[in-house]
């Protein structure tokens, strides 16, 4: 049987999804429903003095409005910093605008919407931190008085970089902004909750049923099994699902209270004030470099804005600090970062998580120093890579880098691109006033995938870096696999099923691949990290071998044979030596149920495996950019976008080029087009998708993508992940190439997004003899 | 206020208050959830269908709007067999589609871009979509089923 694994197999999840049968949270009516609205703070910053519910209570068809003062019982949300918890429902103070501070239960959407309307809260107002300036500057308003400052972590600077500056022949410095984004999945968060006398049972939009299940139980007291968390279909997440919000308990509580299953779900301009935002970070970087190129030293300062509340933000810029050289050898690298309050929607894991914004602080630096020496760009990649044979490599803070090979996908990528050609025309569009300027960017990056393993994980507040799977084989010879990932578009139903086919030598359309309940899947972690592949993929490998061992076992009992003298080709088990004589998997599957048949074999096919990862991965990848930017109106276009991933071994190129094509487009969002802004007074002023600028098919350039692999040692497949790569590879490749375009003018620096008004700002500041 | 129209081929009846979306009264009333809401304004266009064959947001059609109208959802679209239409099998051979939120919507989209222009060039195909945001695909998936069905059946196929 050819391989399945490399196979670009079409995806089981589509019909269901291509046909309206999606079962997205909102799409659940149970009998008795009700729907929850919360009234969300409309001040960035304020006391609340009082709340005014009777007009909205009296409502036909409202069935209860509450307040934090009403529901003792609710939990806060839990936080990385103790003291600095974030209450689930506001109670003496807000703290962003969209908090909420009171939650009214009505039979429909529409009656919740009205008796929102009719809640009156009554806001002392506090002086708005909207943003990192504020919040550090002298005598700055505090989001916690009592914490004493809007510094809720840091991580001071582990050793002096600048002895190794001061020596280093030249040296520069960068100040990078990488600007707040809203992940925006396509579907809102959401969650329905019915809490019965036996059973709380919880829908969710999210990333990880059993993490959900673990927290609440945790937070309400109620043991493991009087807790099931379904993820149905999920409309996207990138990071964002997987963060906490009060809708899990609210909900939850309420339903308790009322004896009612209760729906929450977010309207979009509910969902780009609540969910999660992310990076939001100012990098304060040095350099220090040779005439030929050579990085000698590197100091970078993250600042991290976390929002309101210290939560997942704190966590990002570690991330940063340890991606921070990138695939480079730079022998002294110091970092450092901290974390800081502002009165804006709090920041979280949003499609890479704290590495794209290493990636695009190193990037710029190497086009910095490009710049600076005269180098060509390629060439100070080139200089400062590390070898292939550097792996493993352990960074400046200790992280492992598992294995490598920049200069293979930088090589792949340059034969696609005819770069000499792309340069010439380069020259040539300058010296034309009528046409556009063009510029070339490149980015060779890396990330991290396969996040474990469980050290890590455990100091991020997970139960672990594991991943679980478990093969039944069934009566009729077919497979249903339970996995602890929870997929939200990636494909796992297929992929999975694609590494099972090889393990059990069985065809693709004899696997099903269940996820997402807690009450059918053994206990898992979830998808987030460029981890299900890499992770969950080798537990259902391992899974898979374990059931085969079985089946192998119950076909040597049937043809009378010593178990390691069977084997197993095409789905049929036969003695070595005579595969005419062998038995079906069919065959093999059903005496496996039939104790009259087995002799002393136990009966039944089902094994589980959790596969603890010893390795981080490490995705790596060359991408290049050509962008045309009109000289007239700082618009630019993007004319190509062609980029070599390396995830290791590719297990369904189809996917694989759907998770990059994907990663990419949100990578050019951030370079071109998106950014969550606020007003002085801290109000938010995007909070539509008429405001907050997604783009569509008319912005996005046709890619150009391919594949080189260089396998981990992490797990048996080789494989990496790369669901991340995309996001964390483009950014820079996009700036790295309008820079490059306005390059002769002078323009060393912009910042992110490249909006015609910023670039015909630095055109026009160049062409005035000043710096942009 | 009684409303009466034509979805998916049967005639349906209902009260309606007049501030009723026309997507809320599918998916809630009548029950077809296939129809996603992603937005409330009017900009992702994951509740498209159809209303007397031209592709609307039904997030921003009362549904009284439709009183007398011919509404045809992403249920309506497949044959009775349940067999795909031709380009949601091409959405699936082009992996057009991933968490698959947008895709019912994008589908309705497509059927009305080809029923308009049934020999689209890739800037127009782009261009059509301009209304129809995703947020898992990059588009390319999309871009190239629709054209891929625009060359085999001529965009005649409804």
């Amino acid at each position: 049987m050819t391989s399945m694994v490399g196979a670009a197999v079409i995806r089981k999840e589509d019909p269901n999804l291509l046909t309206g049968r999606g079962t997205y949270v909102d799409n659940l009516r149970l009998p008795g429903m009700l729907h929850m609205a919360f009234v969300r703070s409309a001040e960035a910053h304020a006391r609340i003095r009082g709340i005014e519910v009777g007009a909205a209570a009296a409502l036909p068809r409202v069935h209860g409005v509450f307040t934090a003062r009403d529901l003792p019982e609710l939990p806060p949300i839990p936080t990385v910093v103790p003291g600095l918890e974030r209450p689930s429902l506001a109670r003496d103070r807000v703290r962003f605008v969209g908090e909420p501070v009171a939650v009214v239960v009505a039979e429909d959407r529409y009656v919740a919407a009205d008796a929102v309307a009719r809640v009156t809260v009554d806001y002392e107002p506090l002086p708005p931190v909207p943003d990192l300036e504020t919040a550090l500057a002298e005598g700055a308003p505090l989001l916690f008085p009592e914490h004493g400052s809007n510094v809720y972590a840091e991580i001071p600077p582990a050793g002096d970089a600048e002895a190794a500056l001061a020596a280093a022949p030249r040296r520069a410095r960068l100040r990078l902004v990488n600007q707040r984004c809203a992940p925006a999945p396509m579907e809102p968060f959401g969650v329905v909750a019915d809490w019965g006398p036996k059973t709380l049972t919880v829908w969710a939009s999210c990333q990880s049923a059993h993490f959900v299940r673990g927290q609440l139980s945790k937070l309400l007291a109620v043991p493991y099994g009087g807790i099931r968390v379904i993820a149905p279909d999920v409309g996207g997440g990138f990071g964002a699902k997987q963060s906490w919000y009060p809708e899990y308990v609210v909900a939850a509580v309420l339903s308790r209270r009322l004896g009612r299953p209760i729906k929450a779900t977010e309207t979009r301009s509910e969902n780009l004030v609540a969910m999660t935002h992310g990076r939001a970070q100012v990098q304060e970087v040095e350099v220090g470099f040779d005439d030929s190129g050579r990085i000698l030293a590197l100091r970078v300062m993250v600042t991290q804005d976390a929002g309101a509340y210290p939560g997942d933000a704190v966590g990002l810029p570690m991330l940063t600090m340890i991606m921070s050289a990138g695939c480079y050898r730079i022998p002294t690298v110091v970092t450092g970062c901290r974390a800081v309050g502002t009165t804006t929607t709090p920041v979280g894991a949003y499609r890479g998580a704290g590495r794209p914004e290493a990636a695009y602080l190193i990037e710029r630096v190497i086009d910095l120093v490009s710049d600076e020496t005269g180098v060509d760009p390629i060439e100070v990649r080139r200089r400062n890579f590390l070898p292939a044979d550097a792996f493993p490599h352990t960074t400046h803070l200790g992280f492992v880098y598992d294995s490598g090979d920049y200069g293979k996908a930088l090589r792949r990528l340059l034969e696609m691109i005819d770069y000499e050609g792309l340069r010439r025309e380069q020259a040539a569009r300058r010296e034309d006033p009528t046409r556009p300027l063009m510029g070339i960017g490149f980015s060779t990056f890396v990330e991290m995938g396969g996040v474990g393993p469980s050290a890590m994980m455990e100091g991020l507040g997970m139960l672990g870096g594991w991943e679980s799977a478990r093969a039944r084989v069934n009566p009729d010879g077919t497979v249903t696999l339970a996995v602890g990932t929870s997929p939200h578009g990636q494909g796992h139903e297929t992929a999975f099923a694609q590494i099972a086919a090889d393990a059990l030598s069985l065809p693709l359309d004899r696997i099903e691949v269940v996820h997402g309940d807690t009450e059918v899947v053994q206990e898992g972690i979830g998808t987030f990290g460029s981890r299900s592949i890499a992770v969950g993929g080798e537990a259902v490998r391992r899974a898979s071998l374990r059931a085969r061992e079985k089946a192998t076992r119950v076909a040597a009992h049937l043809l009378e044979a010593a178990p390691e003298d069977v084997e197993l080709e095409d789905g049929r088990f036969f003695v070595r030596g005579s595969p005419d004589r062998g038995i079906g998997w069919e065959e093999v599957a059903n005496k496996a149920y039939r104790p009259t048949q087995l002799g002393d074999l136990e009966p039944g096919i089902e094994v589980a495996a959790f596969y603890e990862p010893g390795l981080t991965t490490c995705p790596s990848g060359a991408h290049c950019c050509v962008v045309g930017v009109d000289r007239e109106t700082g618009r630019v276009t993007i004319e190509r976008y062609v980029g070599v991933d390396d995830c290791g071994t590719v297990i369904n190129p189809l996917t694989a080029r759907g998770q990059v094509m994907g990663g990419v487009a949100q990578g050019i969002a951030q370079a071109l087009y998106e950014e969550v802004s606020y007003g002085e007074s801290g109000q938010p002023l995007t909070s539509t998708l008429a405001e907050y600028l997604v783009p569509s098919a008319a912005e996005m350039p046709r890619f150009e993508l391919e594949h080189v692999e260089t396998p981990t040692p992490a797990n048996s497949l080789g494989a990496k992940g790369l669901g991340e790569s995309g996001a964390t590879a483009a950014p820079q490749a996009v700036v790295n190439a309008v820079i490059d375009a306005l390059s002769h003018l002078g323009v060393r620096e912009l910042q992110m997004p490249l909006t015609p008004e910023r670039v015909w700002r630095a055109i026009q500041a160049a062409a005035n003899g000043g710096v942009a | 206020m009684r409303i009466e129209l034509t979805v998916n081929g049967r005639h349906e009846a209902a009260e309606v208050e007049p501030r009723l979306l026309l997507v809320h009264l599918l998916r809630e009333r009548l029950g077809l959830t296939g129809t996603n809401v992603g937005c409330d304004s009017t900009s992702c266009g994951a509740c498209t269908v159809l209303l007397d064959g031209q592709s609307v947001k039904s997030c921003t059609v009362l549904a009284v709007q439709a009183d007398g109208a011919e509404v045809t959802t992403i249920e309506g679209l497949s044959g009775a067999g349940g067999g795909l239409h031709p380009l949601q099998a091409a959405f699936q051979r082009h992996h057009a589609l991933q968490c698959g939120y947008c895709t019912p919507g994008m589908v309705m989209a497509a059927v009305s871009l080809l029923a308009e222009h049934p020999h689209p060039t890739e800037e127009e195909v782009r261009r059509g979509l301009e209304g129809n945001l995703c947020r898992c695909t990059g588009y390319q998936g999309i871009v190239d089923a629709i054209l891929e069905v625009a060359r085999t059946t001529g965009g005649a196929e409804r």
